[in-house]
Formats: C-alpha cells, structure tokens, sequence
C-alpha cells in the first residue's frame, strides 16, 4: 500500500467526511437507546429495528421517487427518513408490551426483537421488489457560506447534507431533553428507582412506554438514514451487526449523549477507513496486500476494544434492565 | 377538634388475601396518631390506601370533610398529604434539590425549576422545622438520618398538612430517634398532622395522642395513649400474652473460635468501609455487633463469610487462618451465615424447598454419589430439616420464594444448623418476622450457644442484641468503637457509641482481648 | 414497602403455586406455536398465496413421509446440537449468541482434519475431526469467557462481534491460503469421500445426527442429575446465592460458554461433512441465530430443545418448498420462526403474570 497516499490530504479529507457520515446511523440509534436506557428498559433488540427501519424507509423512497413524488425525489427521502422512524416507533411499542406490560426477560426480548426485524425485513424487501434494486437519489449537500472554505474543516464539517446538520442538533436536543427538561428528569428517575419515582406520582409504566418507544423511533430514523441516505440501497442483513455496535457505544458513551458522539465517530472513521484502504489498495496493487477480510473485520474488534478499556457498568442506570412490579402489599 | 382525615370501612384484597378488611381510622388535626401492629398486619397498605399507591376494593376517604378517589399519589399530594416510606424514596443520584422536584410541574416548562431558587426556598423551610440538609448534595453522599429529612422536606415542599411516616425510626439511633421525636412535637405546634406506623411499643408510648392497633388486616381498637400501657398494646397487637422478659443462662464461654485481627476492607465504591476492626468469639458465647445501619456491618458479614476481600488484617477460625478464602473454603472451616437480606442472599427463590435446604452441600455425600445427584437422599434431608425446624409449607417441592419470612428464616435457620459448624454468623435473623417467629429464632440461637456454638450476631434492633448477647461491640463507621460485657452494658452509653462517642474507659476493651 | 414478603403475600401466592411451569409451559407453547402460526399465515396472504394450501404443502413436504422425516431430522442436526449447547449457557444465564461464530471455527477446524488427515482410516479421521470441531468451538467459546471474567464484558456484544469476525477469518481463508486449487471461487476444494459422515440404517441419516440424538438424553441427564446442571441453573437464578453456596461463578460462565461453543462446533464438521463439504463464506442458514431461539421456545430442556429443532428444521424445509412450488421468498421461514418465538413468549409472559 502506497503511505503516501493514505497520508494524503485529500485522501485524509475523503476518509473523515466519509467516517462522519458512516457514523450518522448509528449515532442516531444510540441516542435512541440512552434514552430508552435512561429509563431503565435495556432494548437489545437495535440490530432488529435498524433492518425494519431500513427496509420501509428504502421502500417508501423507492417507490416515491419512482412514483407520485418522482419529481421532487429530495422530498422522498424525508418521508422516507419519517417512515424509518414510524417503523421503529411500532418496533418500540412490541418491545415495551413485551418488557414493561408483560415483565419478560428483557435480554430475550431483545434477541427476539432482533431476529423478528432482521427476518420481517429481509422478507418485506424480497416480497415488495421483485426487481434488483436501483440505487436511490441522494441527498443535495449544503456548502455553508464561507466556512466551508476553511482548509480542511471546512470541507469535513461545512459540505455535508441536510440530515448531517439536523443530527448534531439532535444530539444537543436529546442532552437537553434529558438533563435539562422536567419530562427528561422523570425518565431518569424512573430508570434509577422507579419506587420513588412511582410515589413522586410518575406513572413508570407509561414513561418507559414512551422512552422506549421514542428511542426505538430513533433506531428505526437510523436505520433508515443507513439505507436511504447514506447507501441509498437496500440488501439482506445490510444492517451488519451496527444496531449491536450501537449496543456496546451506548455503554462506551456512559449513557451521556455528548459521549456518544465520539463512539460513533470513532466506529464510523473505522467504518470507512475500511473501505477506503479496501479501495486504494485494490487499485494499487490488486490482491497481494492486506486482505481486505480483515479490514471488514475492523469495526467489530474495535468495538470490542473499546469495550476492553471502557467497560464500566457503574455509570449504568441503577435499574437497567429489571422490570418494575409495583410492591403489592 | 373535626377529624382531617376520615377512612371508613376500607377493604383491600390482593388476589388470595384480605390485606384491610373493613378498617377504619381518623386524624385530627395537630395531632399523632400511631398505627401499631406486626409486620403484614396491612397498616402500610392501610397508608398506601390513603396516600393513592393503592386503590381500596371498599371504603371511603374523606380528606377535611371532603369526599375523595385519589387514582395515583399526586391526587394525594395535592390534597396535602405526603409520605415518608420505610424505604427512602429517593434517587440516590439525584441532588437533593432534583429529588424535590421530582414529579412536580416545573414554572418554565418543559425545562426543570432553577435548582439555585428551589435550593433557597427549601433552606427556608428547613430552618423553620429544624431539618438541616444541603439542598445541593447528592442523596447517596448523605447518612441515613440526613436522607430522611430529605424526606420530610420533600412532603412539606409540596405542601403537606398531613404526614405518614412508616417506620421512621428504624434507622436511626437511640438518640437520633430523641431528636427526631423533638422535630415531629414542633411539626404538630406548627399545625400539621401526622400518621405515626410503628411496631415499636415505647415509642408509640412516648410519642402518640392516640394509637389504632391492627392485626390480621383488621382495626383491634384505637386508644389514647395515656389510657394504655405497653402490656396491653402487645397483648392487642399479637392476639396474646406476650412474654417480654427474655429467659436464658449465663453463657459458659470455651476456646476462642472466630478471632479477626486488624481487619480493613473497602465497599464497593472503592472506599475503606472497615478500619482496623479486631474481636474474637468463644464456644458458648453469642457476640452481638450493635450499630446503626451501613456502618460498616454489611461488609464485615461479607468478609467474614468469604464473600468479600479484605484488604488487610486476618480472620481464624479454630486456629486456622482463612482470611480471604472464598466462600465454600470458609464453609469447609465450617463456619456457618444466615445472610441479612435472606431472599437476595440466603435463598433462590425459585428453587424447591429441598434443593435450598441442602444447597451447600449438594456436591457432598449422601446427596451426590458417582458424580450423580441423589435425589432420595436430598428429599429424605429436606422433610426432617422442614419437620425439625417447623417450616410450614404444603410440600418441599415448593419455591422457596413462596415462603413467609419466618418460614424463610427457618428454613436458613435449619440448613445452616444442619451444616454442624464452629461458627454461625447470623445477621439480622429476625428482620422483619412476626413475633412469634422471633421467639423461635432468639429460642433457637440461645439453645445453639448452650450446646457450644460460637454465634456471631448482627443486629440493628437494639433489644434484640441486649436480649441475646453475652457481649456486645459497636461498629460506628467501619471501627470497633468499643466491646462490653452485657452486665455491664447501659443503653444510653451503647446509644452514645453508636452514635461514635466513645467512653473513655473502654480503650482497653476495644481490642478485643477482654478475659471473661 | 416492607420488602419481605408478609404473611398477606404469602397466602396470595400459594393460589397459584399449584400451577406448575410444566403445566405453564403446556398451555403457552402450543397456543403460542397456533398464534405465531396464524401471524405467519397473514405474511403468506400478503404474499398473494393460500396460506390453507401453504401450510399443506408445508406439512407434507417435511413430515409428510418416512424420507421427509429423514430430511427434516438431517436439517434438525445442527439446530439441535446447538440448541442444546446453549440450553447449558442459557441455563447459566449466560447469553452466548455467538453459536454461528463458533459453529464456522468448527467447520474450519474439522475442515482441516478431514482434508489434510486422509491418510488416516475412518474409524480414526471421523472423530478426529469431530473432536477438532468440538475444539473449535470452544475456544472460540473461550475468549468471551475471558472476557467476561477478566474484563466483566457483556457477553452478549463479544459473542457478536465475534461471529462476524469468525465468519470473515473463514471468508479469507477460503478465498486465500485455503482456496481450491487451481479455482476461481472464493472456496476450498471438496472434502474426500473418506472424510464425510458416513450413513446409517441404509437411509440418509448420517452419524452426526446419530450422535445429536444421542446427545439428548445425556444433556438431560447433566442437567438434572448432576451437581454441574445444579450449579448452572443456581448461578443462572440467582449469582448472588450462588457465590455465598461456594460455587464459583466463573466456573460456571467458563463452562457454559465452552460447553455451548463445544457443540455448535461439533454442528460446523457435521455440516461441512455431510451438507456443505468445502469451506465458503456461508456454511450456514443462520444455524447460529436459531440455535438461540430453539434454546429459548425448548425452554432450554434437552427433549423440548428436540421437539423444536424438528420444527425449526420442518418449517425450513416446508418454505423451501413453498419456494420451488409457489415462489415464496426463503426468508419466509426465519419471520414465521420469530413470529412463533414473539407469540409463545407474549402468551407465556401473560399466564404468568396473571399466575404471580
């Protein structure tokens, strides 16, 4: 592999501009689950509501750009982007029946979740388009005035689509929402000791319907930006273990939504480091260099090396996990 | 003087059980009114009622004459009730001020009240009740006595006319519980009122105008306190004679069993939570360690059975030194420990009666053979434990989980006993049993230590450790604050160590080394 | 807010104590199974097709016959080896869902005894090769145990991660140092005759689904009558009394994973001796993930752990079918599998709360 040009500038510009947006999906999820966590019901079940996002939010911009919004194909997408979130939302209300209403075992939940989105996912997909998929119409990217010229930043931060710019909003949103609001404080409670929050006169069962089913909204909003946005197609599995990455970030991120920017975007410039050394050297010297399988490889090991150096459970919501059964004595 | 809170005929079932059966119970305004009865006698329900948590199957409530149907505890809260439950209800991350907050419509919605404003309005209310606490500190950096005025602040901030407290003193030392006394006087000379639950007769005494006894999730009677006694609370609360004078020898005390030497350990914050605590406990002798909770007892029952690390000093049983040696070790050294939390701790819950009644020994012959589990034998174990030791169950294939407390204790009780050992740790063996069920408990460790046990006890009830202890030391934050024969032991200097006020002539005792 | 349950609790729950979880697991999992079956029912009408003629075509393609059957037990092997693997980890509590990583170790390893070992009579390659599975296996098992014990982290996520990696470690080998000679697919070459399962009762049933079975009544018996099951269902229960009985935690994790590791290992030389015969990038259909779900519906009890295999394995092989005859996609399968999972847990969690 040719040092020089992976040291490049331009090269080092494409490789975060791309690690940025490859770190979008996920990031959205994982403030999603901070905030379904905060409120003590642990959903595992990412992986599963990403693909159900993913696959009706690629579906309605298909067919919408294929059809009644065929002239207007950057409006599709965000009906599209609304569609992935209402599909999670529905994702959301069987994970809380199922954990709040019904006190199951949250990790089997989980996995249940997982394995009902990823299978209803791929069969949706293969059931609505007979046809091998055509790639999407992307996003138009904003160049900010003026800042976007600055040398290097500017290019990283200040050219980038719409959906970019709403997320970074969205992360100060979630922070504010849960530190700095009244309804944010009572999500918390009831994830720390839903008893005192209970005799506060919160009502736990319907604040961890509302934060697991606004999280899991989140997710499926991800999933979808995944597919719509940023690959503008869909395929089997194309979720590729990010809802359980985005697992592992929520615990690196210690439930702080500000944290979880740097998770995702360390697991996103891995994301794309991947597929930009995969691309340079392919050209370069064809098959005789690092096997690109272990480049593929890469996002996984580091999320388990994150893992290996920030593993503490203790910032954990106090509850995480447990359902809630009101003491009837 | 009219009543301000008015239950009539209140009738509450969970599915099963009749936990009120027809109760009724008025307050008057600016007074104390205690509800007195065992545990599951249904007078936290009974509260529960009142304050919303529950709704009752029959009944009325009337709050100052007006009729009400309280759907959840803001409808209470807004009727001026408030509640201070056995177990603090507060988010131990929180600050105290956010705790406050908690569930209350905020001035700038959707954002919080400013936590600076609220932090200067509740210092005002603490300085009028005398209920000094740091409005900005986090619950979990506060002691107990300071978490239950949080609170209590926390009911008058939302504007309580009307306060239930639910076992308040059970935390608190003999002389915090005289404070604490003081504060609730001066809380009815301001004109509120307030709901006393307690299954403490001196204090119901000392404190109460009038007393309502419950048993059986029924109203006995209710009283005015100077027209009672405590004989004939007790004798309304338990349905019988009760003996109060407790009977035993004089202990006989052997060979030295358990010593522990300079022992240190942290807690799981990482902080020293035990420093430099030395005693030791001889064959026929029972050695309470008196305190009051989270001073450090929970981690040395935890060292001392294994379950913990201590960071230094040692721990002998019978000459042997297994400090740090991991729990089935310890239990080789055949030392034996009724757990404090006896559901979390002491037994699986959704394990049958048998396999818990044999559970360490359940790799052990007769219960394992060639490597395979011996059913019969197991079975045979669990009927004559469960006979022996008069466990009431309909089966020994059923949960242990579906036990009563004093059924549950004895069950430890016997399996722990069954392990014929050299030492018994037992703590807190009698929390939250019925009293007949302590009766049993106290019979059974007093007539182990005649047989030559060596028991250590730990016990936050202060009778329970005078009633059955040869000696007693006092842990005050993590140390030995001193150790005194019982016949020489006086309440009030036992409430003054516990507090940490050491008398200056125990410094020789405190090491441990007292010849008896 | 006494937390001892009082006397008022007691008599509450001894109502219900009489309803045993056998009894429980009789009414939720057959009416679970029913409601799972209709929900799959609406995605066959979404489909444009018959879901009474579906599920005809369905039952008799994959019980409908002594040679179905025979088929549907040859699908079940694998499903049924890991399902009973992680029945022990689940056990435990410990959520090892990383069967499908090490079921592809073990196909890598068995793999390699079964190419580079011809030289060996049968008697001797096979259960070489089936103990190297088995050894894949469980050190692929090994490092989430490590990692649990060492560095407390969640088992879940590293048993993950770890199946992807493990499935790309296969994917190069495959297409590099490991390829078929002289091949242009990312492949091995094929595995000789020598080195494949051989057959039994003159039927297609081949010895590694022999061995699955037998397999059954020996997990049922280390999970009931031996003080190891008892020590795993404790720790599961509940660690905390776990540890202050003497049984150590750690061990428990350690063995479970190893244990669970060990079998979906010995399922991947099954498979790659029998079904697939060289090493490519998929070796599976989605053994793994199933595996859990089979674990989970069998209530991790070996002879239910059986029962759903087969009906695991039936489905497949039915929507296959559905496939060739009617066009259905393949993936029909896996959402009826979790629909049914969805349904037995939703109708299981409801009796018992009602029972409690």
């Amino acid at each position: 592999m040719d040092i020089n040009q992976v040291l490049s500038a331009s090269f080092f510009i494409a490789l975060v501009t791309a690690g940025i947006r490859l770190s979008i999906p996920v990031l959205v999820t994982v403030l999603g689950e901070i905030i379904t966590e905060s409120a003590g019901v642990m959903n595992l079940g990412l992986e599963g509501i990403m693909a159900v996002g993913g696959v009706v939010g690629f579906l309605t911009a298909f067919n919408l750009q294929g059809g009644s919004l065929h002239s207007s194909p950057q409006l599709a997408i965000y009906f599209a982007l609304i569609a992935g979130f209402v599909a999670g939302m529905g994702m959301g209300l069987i994970m809380a029946f199922l954990s709040v209403t019904l006190r199951a075992d949250q990790t089997v939940c989980g996995v249940t979740i997982v394995l009902l989105g990823v299978s209803l996912s791929n069969y949706l997909y293969r059931q609505a388009m007979n046809t091998l998929a055509e790639s999407l119409v992307s996003l138009t990217i904003y160049k900010i005035p003026y800042l976007h010229k600055i040398p290097i930043l500017g290019p990283i931060l200040f050219e980038q689509n719409l959906v970019f710019y709403l997320v970074i909003v969205l992360v100060l949103v979630v922070h504010f929402f849960l530190f700095k609001t009244r309804r944010g404080l009572e999500i918390r409670s009831v994830g720390e000791n839903p008893a005192a929050a209970a005799t506060s006169g919160i009502s736990v069962e319907k604040t961890r319907y509302l934060a697991t089913i606004v999280g899991s909204g989140l997710t499926g909003l991800g999933g979808a930006i995944l597919t719509v946005v940023q690959l503008g197609l869909f395929r089997e599995n194309i979720i590729a273990g990010r809802g359980w990455v985005a697992v592992a970030l929520v615990i690196f991120s210690r439930w702080r939504p500000k944290n979880a920017v740097i998770g995702a975007l360390v697991f996103g410039l891995a994301d794309s480091l991947q597929y930009r050394i995969q691309a340079v050297t392919q050209v370069t010297y064809g098959k005789n260099t690092v096997p690109y399988e272990f480049l593929l490889m890469l996002p996984y090991l580091l999320t388990i090396g994150v893992l290996l150096f920030r593993n503490s459970s203790s910032d954990a919501p106090a509850t995480l996990g447990e359902p809630y059964v009101q003491d009837a004595r | 003087m009219g009543s301000i809170v008015e239950m009539q005929g209140i009738i509450k079932s969970f599915p099963g059980v009749t936990a009120n059966a027809g109760v009724d119970f008025d307050l008057k305004k600016g007074e104390i009114h205690s509800l007195l009865g065992e545990n599951g006698a249904g007078k936290t329900t009974l509260m529960n009622i009142l304050y919303g948590l529950y709704k009752q199957d029959a009944g009325t409530i009337s709050i100052n004459g007006e009729q009400v149907n309280f759907m959840n505890p803001s409808d209470a809260i807004a009727h001026g009730l408030g509640m201070v439950h056995q177990h603090f209800m507060l988010v131990q991350r929180f600050s105290v001020a956010e705790n406050i907050i908690l569930g209350q419509k905020s001035s700038r919605e959707p954002r919080i009240d400013d936590l600076n404003l609220i932090g200067k309005k509740l210092t005002e209310i603490s300085d009028l009740y005398g209920l000094k606490v740091n409005p900005h500190a986090i619950i979990w950096t506060l002691s107990v006595g300071e978490q239950q005025r949080v609170e209590i602040l926390k009911a008058l901030y939302r504007g309580a006319q009307i306060l239930i407290l639910d076992e308040p003193t059970a935390v608190l030392t003999p002389q915090e519980v005289k404070e604490f006394l003081e504060i609730l006087k001066r809380l009815t000379s301001e004109g509120k009122s307030i709901i006393f639950i307690s299954h403490k007769l001196s204090e119901v005494m000392e404190i109460s105008d009038r007393i309502s006894i419950l048993r059986d999730g029924k109203k006995i009677e209710t009283v005015f306190a100077k027209d009672t006694n405590e004989r004939d609370l007790a004798r309304m609360m338990v349905g019988r004679e009760v003996n109060t004078n407790f009977e035993k020898k004089v202990a006989e005390p052997h060979e030295v069993r358990l010593q522990v030497e300079h022992l240190c350990a942290n807690n799981n914050r990482g902080l020293e939570a035990l420093h430099d605590v030395s005693f030791d406990v001889r064959a026929g002798e029972i050695l309470g360690i008196a305190g009051v909770a989270g001073n450090g007892q929970n981690e040395l029952e935890e060292v001392l059975s294994g379950l913990r690390k201590s960071t230094s000093g040692k721990k002998i049983v019978c000459g042997k030194d297994i400090t740090n040696m991991p729990p089935h070790k310890v239990g080789i050294a055949r030392v034996a420990h009724i757990p404090t939390d006896r559901y979390k701790t002491g037994l699986i819950s959704d394990f049958m009666i048998s396999e818990n009644a044999v559970l360490q020994r359940i790799d052990r012959e007769p219960f394992t053979k060639h490597g395979s589990l011996q059913w019969k034998k197991i079975n045979e174990e669990a009927t004559s434990l469960v006979k022996r030791f008069g466990v009431k169950t309909p089966s020994i294939k059923t949960k242990a989980g579906k036990l009563s407390g004093g059924n549950a204790q004895k069950l430890i009780l016997a399996r722990e006993l069954a392990r014929d050992p050299y030492v018994l740790i037992a703590a807190q063996p009698t929390r939250g049993l019925d009293i007949s069920a302590i009766e049993y408990v106290h019979h059974a460790l007093i007539e182990q230590r005649d047989l030559g046990m060596a028991i250590l006890l730990f016990s936050t009830e202060l009778t329970e450790i005078l009633s059955l202890s040869d000696r007693i030391a006092v842990i005050y934050e993590g140390r030995i604050i001193g150790i005194i024969n019982r016949e020489d032991a006086d309440i009030l200097e036992i409430g003054l160590m516990m507090a940490g006020i050491k008398r200056p002539s125990s410094t020789l005792e405190q090491t441990g080394v007292i010849e008896s | 807010m006494n937390r001892e349950p009082s006397k008022i609790q007691r008599r509450r729950t001894d109502i219900f104590h009489t309803a045993s979880p056998t009894v429980l697991n009789l009414i939720s999992i057959p009416s679970g199974i029913l409601l799972g079956l209709i929900l799959g029912a609406v995605l066959i009408v979404i489909a444009g097709a018959d879901p009474i003629a579906s599920y005809k075509i369905m039952f008799s393609s994959s019980l409908g016959g002594k040679n179905q059957i025979i088929e549907t037990l040859i699908k079940a092997c694998p499903l049924l080896l890991i399902g009973l693997g992680l029945s022990a980890s689940f056990k435990a509590k410990v959520w090892n869902i990383g069967a499908e990583g090490q079921y592809y170790i073990g196909a890598l390893f068995g793999w390699m005894v079964g190419m580079y070992g011809t030289a060996l009579p049968k008697p001797v390659l096979i259960p070489l090769m089936l103990t190297a599975g088995l050894i894949g296996g469980s050190l692929w098992g090994l490092l989430p145990a490590i990692l649990k014990i060492k560095n407390g982290m969640n088992v879940i996520i590293s048993t993950l991660m770890l199946n992807y990696i493990a499935i790309l470690i296969v994917q190069y080998l495959a297409r590099g140092p490991l390829q078929e000679p002289g091949g242009f697919l990312p492949r091995t070459a094929k595995l000789e005759r020598i080195a494949r399962m051989p057959q039994m009762f003159g039927t297609r049933l081949h010895l590694g689904c022999v061995i699955a079975l037998l397999l059954v009544p020996v997990v049922y018996y280390i999970f009931t009558s031996t003080p190891l099951g008892f020590k795993l269902r404790a720790v599961g229960s509940n660690p905390k009394v776990a540890k202050y009985a003497g049984f150590n935690v750690n061990l428990a994790i350690f063995i479970a994973l190893i244990f669970s590791g060990a079998l979906a290992g010995m399922a991947g030389t099954i498979e790659i001796s029998t079904a697939y015969q060289r090493l490519q990038s998929s070796i599976s259909l989605n053994y793994g993930f199933n595996g859990v779900l089979i674990a989970l519906l069998g209530r991790t009890n070996p002879w239910g752990v059986l029962l759903t295999s087969i009906f695991f394995a039936a489905l497949t092989i039915g929507v296959e079918n559905l496939h060739v005859v009617i066009g259905l996609p393949v993936s029909l399968s896996d959402a009826i599998q979790a629909l049914v999972v969805l349904s037995v847990m939703v109708v299981d969690s409801y009796i018992r709360k009602k029972a409690s």
